[in-house]
């Protein structure tokens, strides 16, 4: 009897953690959301910043974010940075629910989080990550028009010869559904969602992307610029070269902006890394070292809902 | 004067004793506390899906088309379902063989030879890293599938490859537990009767230690149902039953592991993912019970 | 076909096979030794990795992994072995000894992602402890409990049940008979077993994915401070493991040497699982011949 008892008491002990751990966590979160504030409004008018930053989320920004902080944190030893990956959407949910002071992500918080939840978000853009349809080197074909391209993801057409290539059977390297690269590509290359084919290989990191499409032949794909190299070979979209002039003046619309999201305005120490992120030297350095097209070279821009503007 | 002297003597004692019921019973309740909190987290975000999210449950277990991000979502998990079952259950039709070869040799060809070289080659294949297996996999099976076989090398063929490697010390080692505690009495006596050792191997020791080698081959079974990293590599990952063994397809820990960063929590995308750890977590349920079921016809 | 050479030709099948296996892993472990050992160097051991640059290293990753084993043996080991203790000599025979048996053998079974991504509801957010070196070392704890409670139970059963009885008709408490007698005589089973399991962990990545993360702040390695930031001593700061990294590179490596990197961090990898290999066999040895008395 009394050994039931205590198992009873050893359930009920775990669900009210279930219950405590919320309170806690909010209670934690206030708490540390005010001694950075009352800490860093001390410090505004110095130069001597200090806090905390955990920037969490996708793994197209990581690297970027992961060296621009080291940077920064060269210069102000007071503050401590951490990049995470885990994918834009672990990155939007985190930084909603305060766990991250920063949430990097691939896509609008509207596409991935609840009206009521993306509207509490600022967002910092930050950089613009443009992508380029690319194949295996045998497949002999350098440049595919748009509905060629909706063709092959949908399944109507399933051979090279057939685009102008060798005749060889095509094998679809794609993303999963739920992957903001993907989601940019059918959006502003293909114009429509495509169904996941029979067949078809999906893997999510860009990559292993890159490695089954040199291998596979009659492989095609898509990835990022800073992923290109002679291992693939890089299509032409409607005639036109995906490169950085290409995207800035718009002639090549294959392009998302990479988001940085706060919860609400920034503290100091967060503001300023942001800041420091969309500084001429950063843009203009590690921004275009690292294959991305810095935001303010853009002569278009574009809303959550996908029109482009002048 | 003996009555205080006794208590004296009893007391320190005593309170030994509870400290060791306390300390080791803290232990197990940490041990239950676990587990009865990890069963309560996945179930509730996987049965969130129906409840809050409003998907029948019996579209998601039967369902064919699994597209929860198109503009009319749909929850089809059978082919993660069908994936994981033929990946693991190949995966053991490939390491039963071999475990059960590897164990005779060690037990009863070659003691010495075995103990000193196949224990530690089982023993290291058990160490390696599922992310290396996935990794070999990815640059030496793929490739070799690809050349030898029709299709892209990808697939349950590649897949249940790599996973046999990875269950093969499990089988392994359990099928050589039960051939070594086999009554010696019972081999001699068959020796005796003038059979061969191949004989003995196949009419008695066989027969005898099977339900301890099913029982392997189970837990084989279930490592293979939960092994995520590896496989994702080497099988393609479209959602889809394939029609050969060569083709793309899915498994239940490969979904998850390949969308679970992609989707933001409290979204339907991600209440459909803990959903499918909800399947894995009650699939692992049936595996051990199915262990204990087969432990329990040992003993008779 | 006569009975001899039915036995001959099974005889010959079972060695062919049981040297395939083993040739396997030769092969296995030569081409990933083949592909890396050329790649480690002491810079390679010691330097931090470079996100898009030549040269990086796996210095902090390493550190993290041996850190992270530390911080969840020292977790694990005493948990385990007063729960193995406790369903080995303390539980009766019943119908709750046998559940809690049932709730040790599905948590061994559990898949790794399950318990990672338990750590990420629990752990990292509701606990809020974040990705930290303290996450992946309770989600590897959760992972590991179960080993060291059935290495435990296995120890104590290889005690002669003679020593008990004697102990405890020497009117030694049960408890002091437990930690003075048994457990020493188990100590061999239990210190190899432990060995083995770390190396186990060492290899685990699936778990670590959402808890330790995929990370690692700048490691100032000359302040030894537990509790500054940039001391590699701290359990809150985020700890890409040596197996963690290897996923990342091969999947997202951006640097032009990605494929080194990734093959020598494997090979690093196989070699420290190696040494915990041999090393758990040696110590095995060594203690069973101290405590048996035996050459």
């Amino acid at each position: 009897m009394k050994k039931s008892l205590i198992v009873t008491m050893a359930l009920t002990l775990s669900l009210s953690l279930a219950a405590c751990g919320n309170n806690t966590n909010n209670g934690a979160n206030n708490g540390n959301a005010a001694a950075t504030n009352n800490a860093t409004t001390n410090n505004t008018a110095s130069a001597d910043l200090s806090g905390s930053i955990l920037a969490s989320g996708s793994t197209a920004l990581q690297p970027l974010v992961d060296q621009v902080s080291k940077e920064f944190m060269d210069k102000n030893s007071g503050v401590s940075i951490q990049v995470q990956g885990g994918g834009s959407g672990t990155g939007l949910t985190q930084v909603s629910e305060g766990q991250a002071q920063i949430g990097n992500s691939d896509v609008f918080a509207e596409e991935k989080l609840d009206s009521a939840k993306a509207a509490e978000l600022v967002d910092h853009q930050v950089a613009v990550v443009a992508m380029a349809a690319v194949t295996n080197k045998d497949v002999g074909v350098d440049n595919l028009t748009k509905q060629q391209l909706v063709d092959i993801f949908t399944g109507k057409v399933t051979n090279w010869k057939e685009v102008g290539g060798k005749d060889e059977k095509i094998q679809i390297v794609n993303r999963p559904s739920s992957s903001g690269t993907r989601a940019t590509f059918e959006k502003f290359a293909l114009g429509t969602k495509t169904e996941d084919l029979e067949g078809s290989i999906q893997e999510d990191a860009s990559g292993t992307v890159k490695k089954l499409v040199s291998e596979t032949p009659g492989a095609i794909g898509y990835l990022a610029l800073s992923y290109l190299d002679d291992s693939v070979t890089a299509v032409k979209y409607e005639g036109v070269d995906a490169n950085v002039d290409n995207v800035a003046n718009g002639t090549y619309p294959v392009w998302a902006y990479e988001h940085m999201y706060t919860k609400g305005e920034p503290d100091a120490a967060t503001k300023a890394f942001l800041d420091y992120m969309v500084s001429e030297e950063i843009q203009n350095g590690d921004v275009v070292e690292m294959g991305y097209i810095p935001a303010s070279k853009m002569e278009v821009k574009r809303d959550a809902l996908g029109n482009v503007t002048k | 004067m003996k009555k205080s002297n006794d208590r004296e003597v009893a007391t320190p004692h005593l309170a030994e004793e509870w400290v060791g019921k306390v300390y080791t019973f803290i232990c197990i309740l940490f041990l239950i506390i676990t587990i009865f909190s990890m069963v309560y987290f996945v179930a509730s975000k996987g049965l969130s899906t129906f409840i809050v999210n409003g998907v029948n449950v019996k579209d998601l277990l039967t369902g064919l088309k699994w597209k929860p991000d198109s503009d009319t979502p749909m929850f089809g998990a059978l082919p993660f379902i069908f994936g994981s079952f033929s990946t693991s259950i190949l995966a053991a039709i490939i390491a039963a063989p071999l475990g059960f070869c590897a164990a005779v040799f060690m037990v009863e060809l070659s003691p010495k030879l075995g103990r000193t070289f196949m224990q530690p080659v089982i023993e290291l294949l058990a160490g390696i890293p599922s992310v290396v297996y996935g990794f070999v996999g990815l640059s030496v099976i793929v490739p070799l599938f690809r050349d030898l076989f029709p299709g892209q090398g990808v697939g349950i063929a590649a897949g249940s490859l790599v996973l046999a490697f990875m269950i093969l010390p499990t089988i392994t080692t359990i099928a050589t537990d039960a051939l070594a505690s086999l009554p010696a009495g019972l081999k001699e006596g068959s020796y005796a009767l003038g059979a061969t050792r191949w004989q003995t191997i196949y009419r008695i020791v066989l027969p005898t230690t099977l339900p301890a080698q099913m029982t392997g081959i189970v837990l084989g079974i279930a490592r293979a149902f939960g092994e995520a990293l590896a496989v994702q590599m080497v099988i393609g990952n479209a959602p889809h039953i394939p029609h050969s063994l060569f083709e793309s397809t899915s498994t239940l820990t490969s979904a998850i592991t390949l969308s679970m960063g992609n989707t933001a929590m409290g979204s339907v995308q991600n209440n459909a993912l803990w959903s499918l750890a909800l399947i894995l977590m009650l699939m692992t349920f049936v595996f051990v019970f199915i262990i204990r079921w087969l432990e329990g016809r040992k003993k008779l | 076909m006569s009975a001899k050479t039915a036995d001959k030709i099974a005889t010959g099948i079972i060695i062919a096979i049981t040297a395939l296996i083993a040739l396997a892993l030769i092969g296995l472990l030569g081409y990933i030794l083949y592909r890396g050992l050329g790649h480690i160097s002491w810079h390679f051991l010691t330097s931090p990795p470079e996100a898009i640059r030549k040269g990086g290293g796996i210095g902090p990753q390493l550190f993290n992994s041996l850190f992270l084993l530390v911080l969840t043996m020292i977790i694990t080991v005493p948990l385990g072995i007063g729960a193995g203790i406790y369903m080995s000599e303390y539980a009766k025979a019943g119908k709750i000894t046998s559940a809690i048996r049932l709730v040790v053998e599905v948590l061994s079974s559990f898949p790794s992602i399950i318990v990672g991504l338990f750590g990420l509801l629990v752990i990292v957010n509701k606990f809020n402890l974040g990705f930290s070196l303290l996450s992946g070392a309770l989600a590897l704890t959760i992972f590991n409990l179960p080993l060291m409670v059935r290495i435990t139970e296995q120890g104590l059963r290889s005690v002669p049940v003679q020593q008990k009885e004697a102990s405890l008709a020497l009117g030694i408490s049960k408890w002091k008979t437990i930690r003075s007698v048994q457990l020493p005589i188990a100590l061999p089973v239990v210190l190899s077993g432990s060995i083995l399991a770390a190396g186990r962990i060492f290899g685990e990545a699936a778990a670590l994915l959402f808890t330790a993360g995929m990370s690692s702040p700048r490691l100032d390695f000359s302040d030894w401070n537990p509790l500054h930031s940039a001391s590699p001593l701290n359990p809150m700061r985020p700890a890409e493991t040596l197996a963690v990294h290897i996923w990342k590179v091969n999947s997202e490596g951006l640097a032009p040497d990605a494929t080194q990197i990734a093959a020598g961090a494997s090979a690093v990898l196989i070699i420290t699982v190696l040494l915990f290999n041999l090393g758990a066999r040696a110590l095995g040895r060594y203690m069973h011949n101290k405590f048996t008395a035996s050459k």
